[in-house]
């Protein structure tokens, strides 16, 4: 084996009193990629932002070249070799490549002149561009580019850094299958060149076909690793979820019925979702399992009229949608909790009442004046906001910004209550709020379908999929891959089913 | 087909719009008057415009960085207060560069609030700064009319190779402005940090220094055009500057700059400037009626 470039040494760190990484330890060699695999919150972004310096951890050591490594920023971390690629990169799109690349340090004419030595960047990142492959003069503005040149693009400027070490965090997700092909050329090219790469990746298939070695991290832990050969996708799905589902769910009494309440026929937007169809009954919860860019969301977004779609036919009840817009969704009693509660969800520097009451202004309207009726919205609003357990009671005063997350999910829940809905559609209800009140929110969602509401339930964990739904949908690749009944719910074929297709890839 | 003839048209139409309109102004005005179109009328129009030119250009690196600077317009007529009130004895030599320090250190100022209250928009911040500097200028003049001394008069009827002062001052700054923008490592940070602060930042890019240092060259650009402006009509009222906010910032993003960050230049600003003040010459050349109602 080459030389041992960077090693981990039992790294542990808690965020608020919660262990999100605990003891892991793995060594990197020179001219090796690691593959780094793990669900959603395994702690794969905590390790890479430890080694950027973005955290720092709060015990264990990491050696760099056999000396001690401690970064504090990122400055640290790019002065020292390591170089990251997210999957937003960093580039100015108004500024051409040549001035990417050279953006943190031009050089200069003569030396010293404050102007930029055009003729040497302009080689220089010729040199550079050749080395990954990229044809296009370099004083092409990057907006030009596609995703998958800009991604090259950002590996040369990390060469042009002397970079020895280049983390890759999920590159693939917005390239096409043979822009993924070129990157791994590059990244054997690079590891042949004695750079040192770790790349993480939801899809496995990408894993195996490029990591020589592959570590897996699940609830903070290293889990288990080893040589690609020894690794098979089998072992690497139950190492990632292999975990017992403990008593985390409020129990049910109420069985979904057979009525059905949204109808989802053949909705296809190209590049997006394709062919899905499937049916939520009243009083029933289908959960929608798959990996990240499955297009859950998408779909969700296109139910609820946010995204425009080019075939296929949505129903509520036992009406078809003849204009399928947020308004009009929302008339049919349909409701939508976005997966982006601060950007989408919430207006964050208005009250609790307002934010509650938003939806359903309208209906708050009296017939004659059209003015609101205060003091009958805000009965409801408080009525429905102590339904959901906010844990103020100055829904007028108190400003959504300075509730917790669960609480501010609470807010969102409670808004759309307040127009009872016949449908609700939740995308990633539980992201980012702590376990006491996920377990609330479950309860709600059980207090609702026993009310007869259908609810479609959009998650990346697994166990939560398992707990609380009646039947789980898998997407990937923008298609559905397998419908799972509650009797058969089995979180490693729930896994291989979103897998489906990135498994199909490699054969 | 026709559909995607249609918006690469609509496209190019857009790009070229300051160009586009400067000519469509210009054929409509020459049509109208045989005045307008001669060498004479045309220097006229540059001159009258380079002040508003000169700190059109400084405007257009705060607009770069997605900011803005209300305050130009009081900054101008801060400094040529100051320059008739205390520095009329002094050489035009000192006295000059004196005025243009001053406008440096209030566009620092401005510089240094906005990188300090990061919650406050530059809107506000240079907004107040325009209340206080005007207020400021007021009280030294006592609301009277300053003159500035017969040098600084006689500056403003020069010519060099037949081309007046006040053109050679623009071309000066809008030359340096150019290199500055394009060819130093400092132009295209400018760039960087109005397209997306947080990247500039991991970048290693120095983000609160590139914001002080534009609000600098602004506030330097402004008194710079307080002093072209004043040396054409030698004296300054209490509305020196009122309201020169407005043709500033509109001759920046006729040019093209965007008010969003990151999009722009000084050539367009350039024509900008030009072409509004060919608007407001062609419609003096053509008479027209102010009072006129449609």
């Amino acid at each position: 084996m080459a030389a041992e470039i960077l090693r981990l040494d039992g790294l542990s760190k808690s965020f608020f009193g919660v262990e999100v990484l605990h003891a892991v330890s793995f060594a990197l060699h020179r001219g090796e990629i690691l593959g780094l695999v793990g669900e959603n919150g395994s702690g794969k972004s905590t390790t890479m932002n430890i080694l950027g310096g973005i955290h720092q951890a709060d015990a264990g050591s990491i050696t760099l070249d056999g000396r001690p490594y401690r970064p504090t920023g990122p400055r640290d971390a790019q002065e020292a070799g390591l170089a990251f690629i997210h999957q937003e990169l960093n580039l100015f799109e108004n500024l051409s490549i040549e001035e990417n690349i050279f953006i943190s340090g031009f050089p200069r004419r003569l030396g010293r002149l404050p102007l930029i030595d055009r003729g040497r960047i302009g080689q220089r990142t010729r040199e550079l561009l050749d080395m990954v492959d990229v044809r296009y003069p370099p004083a092409t503005p990057v907006g030009k580019l596609s995703q998958g040149e800009r991604q090259l693009v950002e590996i040369a400027k990390a060469l042009s850094q002397d970079a020895r070490i280049i983390l890759l965090d999920e590159p693939t997700t917005s390239l096409t299958r043979r822009e993924t092909e070129k990157l791994f050329t590059i990244m054997e090219r690079l590891r042949a060149q004695g750079i040192a790469l770790i790349y993480i990746s939801h899809i496995l298939g990408d894993v195996l076909r490029v990591c020589d070695t592959i570590q897996v991290l699940r609830d903070g832990h290293l889990v288990g690793g080893g040589p690609r050969d020894e690794m098979p996708i089998d072992t690497l799905i139950s190492l990632m979820v292999g975990r017992k589902i403990e008593n985390l769910f409020p129990p049910r009494d109420t069985e979904p019925t057979t009525v059905p309440a949204l109808e989802v026929e053949g909705i296809t937007q190209s590049g997006v979702v394709r062919d899905v169809s499937f049916t939520l009954h009243e009083g029933e919860v289908l959960g929608v399992a798959g990996l990240m860019g499955a297009g859950r969301s998408e779909l969700a977004r296109i139910l609820f009229g946010l995204d425009p779609f080019e075939a296929g036919r949505i129903a509520v009840g036992d009406t078809t949608l003849t204009e399928v817009s947020p308004e009009a969704c929302m008339r049919h009693g349909m409701a939508f909790l976005t997966e982006d509660r601060r950007g989408e969800g919430l207006m964050m520097e208005a009250t609790i009442a307002d934010n509650t009451a938003l939806p359903s202004l309208r209906a708050y309207a009296r017939s004659l004046t059209g003015w609101i009726a205060r003091s009958r919205l805000e009965d409801d609003v408080a009525e429905v906001s102590r339904r959901v357990q906010i844990n103020t009671t100055d829904y007028r005063g108190m400003l959504v910004k300075n509730l917790s997350g669960g609480n501010q999910q609470k807010v969102v829940i409670g808004k759309w209550l307040l127009r009872q809905p016949k449908v609700f559609i939740l995308d990633e209800p539980t992201r980012g709020i702590d376990v006491g009140a996920k377990f609330e929110v479950y309860k709600i969602v059980n207090q609702l379908v026993a009310e007869g509401t259908a609810v479609l339930f959009i998650s990346s964990e697994m166990e939560e999929l398992i707990g609380m739904c009646d039947r789980i949908l898998v997407m990937s690749h923008g298609e559905i891959t397998g419908i799972h009944e509650r009797h058969e719910f089995d979180s490693e074929r729930i896994l291989e089913t979103a897998m489906l297709k990135n498994l199909a890839d490699v054969a | 087909m026709s559909g995607t003839a249609g918006r690469r048209l609509a496209l190019v139409v857009l790009q070229n719009a300051p160009l586009i309109a400067f000519v469509v102004v210009l054929v409509i005005f020459a049509s109208l008057s045989d005045r307008f179109l001669t060498l004479g009328n045309f220097t006229n129009i540059v001159t009258q415009s380079s002040h508003i030119a000169i700190m059109a250009i400084g405007i257009t690196f705060v607009l770069l960085t997605a900011g803005i600077d209300l305050s130009v317009g009081a900054v101008m007529y801060v400094g040529v207060a100051i320059l008739a009130l205390y520095l009329g004895d002094l050489p035009v030599v000192v006295s000059f560069p004196l005025v243009a320090l001053i406008g440096l250190a209030l566009g620092a100022v401005n510089g240094f609030f906005v990188v300090q209250m990061r919650g406050l928009h530059p809107f506000i911040i240079t907004l107040a700064m325009l209340f206080i500097l005007r207020g400021a200028a007021l009280w030294m003049t006592d609301t009277r009319m300053v003159f500035v001394a017969e040098p600084i008069m006689s500056l403003g009827r020069t010519s060099y190779l037949g081309v007046p002062w006040a053109i050679w001052m623009f071309a000066a700054v809008f030359a340096l402005a150019w290199i500055v923008l394009r060819e130093t490592p400092f132009g295209r940070q400018v760039y960087a940090v109005g397209q997306d602060p947080v990247a500039a930042g991991k970048a290693g890019i120095n983000v609160p220094l590139v914001l002080f240092a534009v609000y600098c060259i602004c506030g330097l650009c402004a008194a710079l055009g307080g002093l072209v402006s004043i040396a054409q009509v030698a004296a300054a009222s209490s509305t020196f500057g009122f309201q020169k906010e407005f043709p500033v910032i509109a001759a920046a993003v006729l040019g093209g700059t965007s008010l969003f960050g990151g999009r722009g230049g000084v050539i367009g600003t350039v024509f900008g400037a030009i072409l509004i003040q060919t608007v407001e010459n062609g419609l003096v050349m053509t008479n027209a009626n102010l009072h006129h109602r449609w």
